[in-house]
This record gives C-alpha cells, sequence and structure tokens, in this order.
C-alpha cells in the first residue's frame, strides 16, 4: 500500500523519536567512555589529562568493589528466585477457582506500585526496626530477642523488600499466562489420570517456559539498577555490606567527586548489562515474528 | 466435563488465596492504619490495631510544616510532563512503524528496546555534569527531558504493538475518501487508538512517579518529587512514624488507584508485548 511519498512521510515521522535516542544514546555514553580515561576530580577542575586508565584500576582495586560485584549478584538472583518461585505458587492459587478473584488479584499486585523510597522505609521502619519495628514486637511475643535486620543481615533485608515490590509483577504476568493456557489440555490430562504434579510439570511449566524467561530478563534489568532503596535503608553499609554496583558508582561520583573513576564504574556496569541484554533482546526479537 | 469444583475445596482455595493477598498488602494496610495514628500511639507496645484514637492531624502536620502539596505538584508536573512529551513523540513514530513497515523496522525497534537496557548509573557522570553547566539540576524541565528520553522506547513500543491491531485498510479507505496524513491520524487512527494511548499514558505516569534514580539524583528542593520527599524522612532526627505514614499514603493513593485500572494493560506493556 505504501508509496514513495508515504514511505518518505513515514521516514519523517521516525525521525524526531530516532535523532533523540540517538543523542540519547550516544553523547553520555561517549562522555562517559572519554572521563574514565581522565584525570578529573570534580574538586579539583584543573587537574586533568589521561591518566593511563588508572581510574579502571583504581576502581576495580576499590576493596569495595568485589563486595559490590557479589552484592549485586546476590541481590538479583536472590529476588529472582524468590520472585519466580513464589510467583509460579501464587499465579496458581489465584487461577483456581474462588470467591472474590477480582480483590485478590487487586490486593497482590498492590505492592508493584509503591514508590522505592517509600516501600524501603516501611519497611525499615515500621517493620525491621529493632527496637519498635513489628518484627520486635512479634519476637518479644513470642520471647525471642530482637533481630537488628538491617544493621546484622543488610543483603538479606534489602533482598527481602525488593522482592516483595517484584513479586506482584512475577505473580501477574505468570497469572497472564496460565489463563491463555487451554483448559482442554489439562482436562485431557485429567481425564488420562495423570495426577496435579505431572499436570503442572509437563503441561503448565513448559507453557509458562517463555514468560518466565521474560519475567527473569526483565526483572533482571531493573534489579541490577536498584538504587532508592539502598539509599534509604542502609546507605550501602554497614561498611560495603549492602553496597551494589549502581551504588558504589554514586558513591564515587557524587559523594567522592571521582568523576573520572565513578565514570570508569559506569563503563564496567554497561559492559555487564549489554550482556544481560544480549539475552533479553533475543528472547523479545523471536516473539516479534509470531 | 467442565472443571467442576466442589464447595469444599473452593472453599480452601478462597482461604489460602485471600490469605496470601493479605499478607502482601498488609504492608501498605499498617501504612494507612498508622497515618491515622497520634505519633505516640505509632510506636506503641505492644501495637494497636484499630481501636487507637483517630485523627487527621498527621495529613494536616505533614502539609503546613513539610509543605507537602509542592512536591506533589512537582511529581504531578514531572509524570504527566514527561508523559506528554514522550506521547507526541512516539505517535507518529509508531504511527509510520505499524502502518509503513519497512525492511529495517523490526531492527529498529530492537534498537529503541536496546537503549532501555543502558544502566542510569553508566551515564549518570555525564548527564550530571551536563545538567550542571545547562543550570538544569533541580528543575523540573530538566527532570521532564531525561524521564521522556528514558521512557519513549516504552512508549513508542506499546503504541505500536496497540496500532498493529488497528487494521490498515481502515486507513486506506479513509485516504481515498480524500483524508489526508494529518486528517487520518487526527479522525481516524486516534480515536481507534484511544484504549491503548489511555493505557501507555497510564503504565508510563506510573513507571515516572515511582522513578527513583534521576529523581533522587539531579533534584535538591525545587524540583523535589516525592521520592525525594518521603527520602528525606529516612534521617533518624525527625523521624515520626505517622507522619511518615500519612506522607507515604498521600504519595502512593493515586497510582495505587491508577493502577487497579490499569492491571490488564501493564503486563502488555511492561513485557513489551511479548506477554498478552
Amino acid at each position: 500500500m505504501s508509496t514513495q511519498s508515504s514511505r518518505a512521510t513515514a521516514r519523517l515521522m521516525l525521525s524526531p523519536t530516532v535523532i533523540l535516542l540517538l543523542i540519547w544514546m550516544i553523547v553520555p555514553l561517549a562522555l562517559t567512555l572519554w572521563f574514565s580515561t581522565q584525570r578529573y576530580n570534580l574538586l579539583y577542575p584543573d587537574r586533568q589529562g589521561f591518566n593511563d586508565f588508572a581510574n579502571y584500576t583504581r576502581f576495580i582495586a576499590t576493596p569495595a568493589f568485589t563486595a559490590a560485584i557479589i552484592n549485586t549478584l546476590v541481590l538479583v538472583l536472590g529476588v529472582l528466585v524468590i520472585t519466580v518461585v513464589l510467583g509460579i505458587l501464587i499465579a496458581l492459587l489465584i487461577d483456581q477457582p474462588l470467591w472474590g478473584q477480582g480483590p485478590v488479584r487487586i490486593l497482590v499486585i498492590s505492592p508493584f506500585f509503591i514508590m522505592p523510597p517509600v516501600a524501603a522505609l516501611i519497611w525499615k521502619n515500621m517493620f525491621m526496626n529493632p527496637t519498635n519495628g513489628l518484627f520486635a514486637e512479634a519476637a518479644k511475643y513470642l520471647g525471642l530477642p530482637p533481630f537488628d535486620f538491617l544493621g546484622a543481615a543488610p543483603l538479606a533485608s534489602i533482598i527481602l523488600i525488593v522482592a516483595w515490590q517484584w513479586l506482584p509483577f512475577a505473580t501477574l504476568i505468570l497469572l497472564t499466562a496460565l489463563q491463555s493456557l487451554s483448559s482442554e489440555e489439562l482436562e485431557a490430562a485429567e481425564m488420562d489420570g495423570a495426577p496435579p504434579v505431572k499436570r503442572f510439570w509437563y503441561i503448565m511449566l513448559p507453557h509458562l517456559a517463555r514468560s518466565i524467561t521474560v519475567v527473569v530478563l526483565i526483572q533482571t534489568i531493573f534489579l541490577m539498577g536498584i538504587f532508592g532503596e539502598i539509599l534509604v535503608t542502609t546507605n550501602g553499609g554497614p561498611g560495603s555490606a549492602s553496597t551494589t554496583l549502581p551504588f558504589l558508582i554514586y558513591k564515587e561520583a557524587l559523594l567522592d567527586f571521582d568523576a573520572g573513576t565513578a565514570a570508569a564504574g559506569g563503563v564496567v556496569a554497561v559492559i555487564i548489562a549489554n550482556i544481560v541484554a544480549i539475552f533479553l533482546m533475543r528472547a523479545i526479537g523471536k516473539n516479534l515474528d509470531a | 466435563m467442565a472443571r467442576a469444583v466442589t464447595t469444599r475445596r473452593k472453599i480452601i482455595n478462597t482461604v489460602a488465596a485471600w490469605s496470601v493477598a493479605l499478607i502482601l498488602f498488609f504492608p501498605i494496610l499498617w501504612t494507612i492504619l498508622t497515618s491515622f495514628k497520634p505519633e505516640a500511639q505509632a510506636v506503641s507496645s505492644p501495637p494497636v490495631f484499630l481501636a487507637f484514637d483517630w485523627t487527621l492531624q498527621n495529613y494536616i502536620d505533614v502539609n503546613e510544616q513539610r509543605n507537602y502539596l509542592k512536591f506533589f505538584w512537582n511529581s504531578v508536573i514531572i509524570a504527566v510532563g514527561s508523559t506528554l512529551l514522550g506521547l507526541v513523540i512516539a505517535i507518529p513514530a509508531a504511527w509510520s512503524m505499524a502502518f509503513v513497515p519497512g525492511k529495517r523496522t523490526k531492527d529498529l525497534l530492537m534498537w529503541m528496546l536496546s537503549t532501555k537496557m543502558m544502566p542510569a548509573v553508566g551515564v549518570l557522570v555525564p548527564i550530571y555534569l551536563i545538567f550542571k553547566s545547562l543550570g538544569l539540576l533541580d528543575t523540573r524541565v530538566g527532570l521532564v527531558v531525561v524521564l521522556t528520553l528514558m521512557n519513549l522506547p516504552i512508549i513508542v513500543w506499546m503504541l505500536y504493538t496497540y496500532f498493529k491491531e488497528i487494521p490498515g485498510e481502515i486507513l486506506e479507505a479513509a485516504r481515498m475518501d480524500g483524508a489526508n496524513l494529518r486528517a487520518e491520524i487526527l479522525y481516524v487512527l486516534t480515536p481507534m487508538a484511544v484504549p491503548g494511548i489511555a493505557s501507555t499514558v497510564l503504565l508510563n505516569i506510573i513507571l515516572a512517579w515511582n522513578e527513583s534514580f534521576w529523581t533522587l539524583n539531579l533534584t535538591v528542593t525545587d524540583a523535589a518529587p516525592l521520592t525525594k520527599f518521603i527520602s528525606s524522612f529516612s534521617s533518624p532526627q525527625g523521624l515520626f512514624y505517622a507522619k511518615l505514614s500519612a506522607a507515604s499514603t498521600m504519595a502512593i493513593a493515586p497510582i495505587l488507584i491508577m493502577g487497579w485500572f490499569s492491571q490488564k494493560q501493564l503486563v502488555r506493556g511492561l513485557t513489551f508485548g511479548a506477554v498478552k
């Protein structure tokens, strides 16, 4: 249907988006690359020049660097495991015949809409606080000593908070996928006498496979950038016990004013994100043909 | 045979599902309840669930002492502004890819998506410095621009998946009747695409409202939205649970309600159409 002129118009209409995204993608990234090779401290703007990739060696040699990489991995994997496993179970449960499915869905999805600082502060103050949080009250009631969640197990506590925020996302997507499963197939299996576990393993799980992939990949992208939750709960501490890669870079840049080293960290973060992105793009790209 | 279940089974399902739902919702419920407590009862031990002296004082205090409204308006302006600006840029792009697809359309879509994969920290330093030299730090204009660019790929993608479902023949018929491109988009496409555009707007406002990297790092006070305002409660001094709860309740209420309405479209938007 497209004529020569309509093609030209189409290109014209596409260009603002393409140009803006190109600028947004290339200019900051090029600057990050440039800064990462330069001596550049915001407090001493006159000291500049190429510094033999010292920013990279300095960033990687920071004692917190290894911790940050491990913490980022633990955070991402921990949240993924919790949200996917519980997400499948809750989706299966809500998919059953029950009264009030609508309200249940609404309650379950709600944590996803809570802005990160609010979510983190609710948990930090009203639940995890060792003197007057609800968990401490529960421990007192049971005659146990209170547990200082964010002091003694900062990363695990942050994983709990973030998992609470992302569990609804996993549940909602898996539920949507479950509801598109044809009931005939399940009934046939039921008539053939397949027990529930087998029905789940051989029919439901393969059907859910793609949605699980999508959940894992999209969550990974967002989880690798978790920032606000850490800022308002532990500020990366104690020590570097809950410092992740984004948080470490933020510290270098805006607290230590070392723009060069922070930029080097940024390049590291971009490389890691790209490795994940390649997998995500493949999963989504495959679906685009269908 | 339909999947008939016994009433007993249905009761068990209902109890189990409601229990899970209430556990997940409880932190939000607790915050809302705490926001109506006097400050002393907010930290009382053992905690009081409902039998406290209900008060609106916290809402009044947060509004009067902490200037809540200023932050609220910043959030509204930033979220709505970046969404509308994104929409104006994205509608023509999504239109052209959906109705005049070329050989490269798919590559282009994937490339747009890939810009979303760039971690924000990767460009924190240059964006911060550019903003500083342009005087955009702590301005609403600056944040609107950043959030527009950040969410532009999602807006284009969502609109594209909705536009794809509109039959091209209708547009052709309009063209035969002499409609020009502008009329075609304004009077034929847009009305049909309203539901899709509406859910794109909703999802994008939710994402922009809750964005907590750029809004925290690029603002100080003037342009600070609710994310920054709530974060200011993280310091131990001046921490009052009931007031924090009142501020939190006001910050999440509009988005929570919008989210409930858009949950169906949410799946599609957040998975870039991969799960419908």
